[in-house]
């Protein structure tokens, strides 16, 4: 209650320093903010990369149709598959044509085999287990030949996994910039009032009674900062939208998470300074 | 009340500034501690408020001992001694009831009676008609006698003052030492750190001298003066 008191009026008495640090949170927030937006959009983009990965089974002409149902009741039920779908030798050529244009003369019908197409579920389409399935297909007498363009796949598997290192160590520097920043915008604010914390404890005060107007602060500046950080990049993905790409924003729960971070980083950043500055004297 | 045994205190940079200090405040004694500048007057006071803690030997304030002490007993004893200083040390953006109430709140004391004990101290201090001023607003004496009351708030055993009159003209001086007087009367051991040849002179309270760090003179306890003496 008194802590609330003294956390609010410490905004009243110096309004330009609490607005400076809030918008320093805010700023140095938006910068992790932007990196997580680019972040969230690559990983989108390869997920809608990867939902093309497709094992292609070609069949032997003259396969009777029931086995071939029977196996496209198996495929269906292996754990990884999501999707399988035949394709006979008529829709091949009528893809084929469509995919040509000029070219589509050259095509008979017969030339192409039929075959099996399965989709995996996200999360089996890294290349070995593209591998695997493809092996478990290739072992029915009436297929001929499996393909899934394996380069292919390791190629993207490969992106996919330095976009997600590359992206794990430049937003620890992100938020480690962040947090430093903030840090010294809190220091500052209570070395402005190194003063106040010496006739406090001169008479009497406990540490933690000193300290938690401060930790209030460094909480409401948080979210105050967490909150613009949100908006300007809400506002940034907007216009990346309208004028330069089709972009996708965070997920709610995402967002909320990036503001509570800002307010504990706030708190955090407070307990800590107050805690040093007070070990000191 | 206040025990000095065998107290050294060596700070890390500058070196030595008390060797073997030995000396017993009473309850409701008036003790002035003089000496030349850099003597260790301010060291003694820290170490009776706990700033600082001896390198040798003990203090001991209200039963609690330097040896082994944890910070919040430091904060605890510091509600029951007052301090004042000759730079008055208030905070400059609030009134002077609300400097006075900053330390009752920290201590806890019920809100209800915050205003109430405020405005008696002011009253007590001779300032009942400043009460809303700021720190700014008031002269020397004024901001000393706010922190006078600041530091009474909470009925203090011991009033510790570091030369409280160090930066007021000669009636301003002798208004506070007259309230000093009056407090001590009341049942508070003063412990008043002076370099007013004058004040000591004047007064026949006990005055323990030092010089480079060590007690050269003390006059020995006295008993308290009884109020009436005063008038
Ligand atoms: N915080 C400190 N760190 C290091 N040395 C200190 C510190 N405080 C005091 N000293 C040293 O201790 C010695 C005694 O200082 P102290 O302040 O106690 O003197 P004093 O008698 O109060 O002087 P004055 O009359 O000028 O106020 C001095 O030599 C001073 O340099
Ligand atoms: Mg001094």
């Amino acid at each position: 209650m008194r802590s609330m008191r003294e956390a609010l009026l410490a905004f009243r008495r110096a309004p330009l320093l609490s607005v400076l640090g809030i918008i320093t949170i805010a700023f140095s927030l938006f910068a992790v903010g932007l990196f997580g937006l680019v972040a969230v959009n690559i990983k989108e983009t390869i997920a809608s990369v990867e939902e093309r990965v497709e094992i292609r089974a070609f069949i032997a002409e003259g396969t009777p149709a029931e086995a071939i149902a029977a196996a496209i009741g198996d495929i269906g039920s292996f754990p990884e598959v999501a999707k399988v779908g035949y394709v006979s030798q008529e829709d091949a050529l009528k893809r084929a044509r469509q995919e040509l244009g000029e070219f589509r003369d050259v095509f008979d019908a017969g030339f192409l085999p039929a075959s099996i197409e399965v989709r995996l579920k996200p999360g089996f389409r890294a290349p070995d287990r593209v591998r695997s399935v493809a092996a478990r297909i290739a072992t029915y007498q009436f297929v001929d030949d499996v393909r899934y363009g394996q380069e292919w796949v390791e190629k993207l598997a490969r992106i996919r996994n330095i976009a997600g290192i590359a992206g794990i160590a430049l937003g620890l520097a992100f938020a480690m910039v962040a947090v430093m920043i903030i840090g010294t915008t809190i220091r500052m604010a209570v070395l402005a009032r190194s003063r106040e914390i010496a006739i406090m404890r001169l008479v009497g005060a406990t540490d933690g009674f000193i300290r938690r107007p401060f930790l209030i602060e460094g909480f409401v500046k948080g979210i105050l900062g967490g909150g613009a950080a949100l908006l300007l990049t809400w506002v940034a993905s907007l216009l990346i939208n309208q004028y330069i790409v089709k972009t996708s924003f965070f997920p709610t729960e995402l967002a909320v998470i990036g503001v509570l971070g800002g307010a504990i980083i706030g708190l955090l950043g407070s307990g800590v300074s107050v805690g040093r500055h007070l070990r000191r004297v | 009340m206040i025990r000095f045994t065998d107290v050294t205190k060596e700070y890390p940079r500058t070196g030595v500034a008390l060797t073997d200090v030995n000396f017993h405040v009473a309850k409701g004694e008036f003790v002035f501690l003089t000496g030349p500048s850099g003597s260790g007057k301010s060291t003694i006071l820290k170490l009776i408020y706990m700033e600082e803690l001896p390198t040798a030997g003990e203090v001991r304030v209200s039963g609690l001992s330097t040896v082994a002490v944890r910070r919040t007993e430091i904060a605890k004893l510091r509600r029951k001694l007052g301090i004042v200083f000759q730079d008055f040390r208030l905070l400059e953006d609030r009134s002077a009831e609300a400097n006075i109430a900053f330390a009752l709140e920290v201590t806890g004391a019920p809100r209800s009676q915050i205003p109430s004990r405020v405005s008696r101290l002011l009253t007590q201090v001779g300032l009942a008609s400043k009460a809303s001023s700021y720190p700014r607003e008031l002269s020397g004496g004024e901001q000393q006698r706010v922190a006078i009351a600041r530091a009474l708030v909470n009925e203090p055993y011991v009033l510790i003052a570091d030369e409280p009159t160090g930066n007021l003209d000669d009636r301003a001086t002798r208004g506070i030492f007259q309230l000093l007087r009056e407090i001590n009367a009341s049942g508070t051991a003063v412990v008043m750190a002076t370099h007013n040849l004058e004040l000591i002179r004047r007064s026949d309270y006990r005055t323990i001298e030092i010089n480079r760090g060590q007690i050269v003179y003390d006059s020995g306890e006295s008993k308290p003066v009884q109020p009436e003496e005063l008038v």
